[in-house]
């Protein structure tokens, strides 16, 4: 039986905000099966007294002094962006009818 | 003098035996003759190199202080952000975007007077082992231009070894510099992950993802380190300690008394006769130098390829969510009827190559509702066995070595289609990622069976970077003496035709 169906793949893809065409869907989904049939390994040694390790390095909070510093101005931080108008990024609509 | 290394570049440039213009022109020159067979740059910034450089030669005259490779070219991976330089990271989705600022990195390069001679190709967001997944083209090896350079740094590496740049910067999540540097004969360094900072990197794994320096000597490497490594308070990840003097054990050409160990797991079936006997050849070189060697077992090593290819798609289902086709790179499909969404989706669709959708969905499947016990958290418990089995190996040994990689460079075209085929390139490379410690890969030689280079691996534990380049340059030295000349003199000219 396959790990990851069609329909699955789709759904994922809707997730990550990536439109896929039919065949990309049907590659992905026999590509992802035999993936995951590999990676599946992980479960014969991960035991549930084994700690997981999610960094390298013990991470905690990194602070500093609340100092203004200089920073990128506005038109250099709009300048790689697709459209921009009165110092903001443009964007499409995020409501409305197209949703 | 772009066959020299470049420690004696740099010496050279403090004697007032040539200029850094005289110097950067010559690799520009280089680049212009034979980067159209190697295609190791996706863009040269002739003006911008040649203006640092001639900075760098006013400082000289004006007897300023200059830094140990002030005036050396470099060659610049395109992950790293240079403002005002095109970074694409081999994505089509980046396309045009010059970032508004400097990397960390670039800013100590600067300020260190080494001149950027440009962007070097490389898998897209630094996802594959041979620069095919690169939204540009691949780049070609110089020592066959059929074959592939290595990947993800793939760019970077080849023009160490088409000479030209003397120096290059490379970023390693499974091995991205490590295995470049075995397939083409060239050094490649993964510092202990902190040790030099993130800021300005393009995120793919965070966890994972180090910069470190590739050269062609492990003295080279060594100065190009001491460059770039240091705290950085631009990245919450980055080491609050002194830098491990790396230079100073790239000189000290002795292993006397050093345990090696050798990673029983790491050699064996599916490792190249070639790999294995230049691999054996090195370990001879060690003991003569006076080494003591001893067999390490890390069982859990077989399971670090599964487990890596659960991290990084994960990490980089959430990193590449910033490509969102609103702040930077490009959008598509923005004909002011469709809503952001419908817009950010076609973007993706056409921005992203198929090698990065692949490891986007995986890694969005990884951390599902469901499934993120079975794949992700299982894969972070074997993260915790594999540091555990490097500790245990390291209570043992001073530094571990394997081969860099099961094999030498294979075919452009080869394993494009067989995503798993490809992964097991980094086989011996991941763990050292996933436990965050150093790791180098030097050449030993040609393979008999294909003439082609074949890479040696020493891991150090974490922060004691300076080990792996004692053992390193010792190796080096070793066998410099045997061969006469550097490895690289065996490699076909190019741009004859």
């Amino acid at each position: 039986m396959s790990a990851i169906s069609r329909d699955e793949v789709a759904h994922l893809s809707r997730l990550a905000r990536i439109e896929m065409t039919d065949s990309e869907l049907d590659h992905l989904a026999s590509e992802l099966d035999l993936i995951l049939g590999a990676v599946a390994r992980v479960q014969e040694v991960a035991g549930a007294d084994v700690p997981p390790t999610s960094h390298p390095l013990p991470l905690q909070n990194v602070f500093r002094p609340d100092v203004v510093t200089p920073s990128l101005t506005a038109a250099e931080s709009l300048s790689g962006a697709p459209a921009s108008a009165e110092q903001r990024f443009k964007v499409p609509q995020i409501l409305g009818d197209a949703e | 003098m772009i066959h020299s290394t470049a420690a004696e570049m740099a010496t050279k440039l403090a004697a007032g035996e040539i200029s850094s213009v005289e110097l950067t022109q010559q690799h520009l020159d280089r680049i212009s003759v034979v980067d159209g067979q190697v295609h190791a740059f996706l863009y040269v910034d002739t003006e911008g190199a040649l203006s640092q450089a001639a900075a760098v030669d006013a400082k000289r005259v004006a007897g300023e202080k200059l830094s140990p490779l002030a005036g050396v070219p470099l060659a610049l991976k395109d992950v790293l952000t240079q403002k005002g330089i095109p970074t694409t990271c081999g994505s089509k989705i980046l396309e045009g975007w010059r970032p508004p600022y400097d990397s960390t990195i670039v800013s100590k390069l600067k300020s260190a007077g080494i001149v950027i001679l440009g962007k070097t190709n490389m898998d897209e967001f630094a996802m594959g082992s041979s620069t095919e997944n690169s939204a540009y083209g691949p780049s070609h090896n110089p020592w066959d231009l059929t074959r592939i350079p290595g990947g993800s740094g793939g760019g970077s590496a080849a023009s160490l070894a088409a000479f030209e740049a003397p120096l290059a910067m490379g970023t390693d999540t499974g091995g991205s510099i490590r295995q470049p540097a075995a397939v083409t004969g060239t050094v490649g360094v993964k510092p202990t992950y902190g040790g030099v900072s993130r800021y300005g990197l393009v995120a793919f794994s965070s966890s994972l993802d180090q910069a470190g320096p590739c050269a062609r000597t492990v003295l080279d490497a060594a100065l190009l380190h001491e460059a770039i490594a240091g705290y950085d308070p631009r990245d919450s990840t980055s080491i609050n300690a002194p830098v491990p003097a790396v230079v100073a054990a790239a000189k000290k050409l002795d292993v006397k008394g050093m345990k090696i160990g050798i990673v029983k797991e790491l050699s064996g079936d599916g490792y190249q006769a070639g790999v294995r006997s230049r691999f054996d050849e090195a370990i001879e070189e060690l003991v003569n130098a006076g080494a003591e060697i001893v067999e390490v077992s890390c069982p859990n090593f077989e399971y670090a390829l599964a487990a890596y290819y659960l991290i990084a798609p994960s990490e980089a289902s959430s990193n590449l969510a910033r490509f969102d086709s609103m702040r930077y790179g490009i959008r598509v499909g923005d004909d002011g009827v469709r809503g952001a969404e419908e817009v950010m989706k076609m973007t993706r669709e056409v921005g992203f190559g198929k090698e990065v959708k692949r490891r986007i969905i995986l890694g969005t499947y990884a951390l599902s509702s469901g499934y993120y016990d079975a794949y992700y958290g299982s894969a972070q418990k074997v993260r915790t066995l594999i540091t555990q089995d490097f500790a245990a190996a390291f209570s043992k040994a001073d530094v571990l070595v394997s081969p860099t990689c099961p094999t030498t460079a294979f075919k452009i075209g080869e394993k494009s289609d067989d995503p798993l085929a490809m992964y097991l390139n980094d086989i011996a490379t991941i763990p050292v990622n996933m436990a965050g410690i150093g790791g180098m890969s030097l050449p030993v030689g040609l393979a008999p069976e294909d003439g082609l280079p074949v890479g040696f691996q020493i891991m150090s534990p974490a922060m004691k970077d300076d080990l792996m380049y004692q053992v390193g340059g010792t190796l080096e030295a070793a066998l410099l003496r045997k061969w006469g000349s550097p490895i690289l003199s065996n490699a076909p000219a190019l741009g004859a035709n």
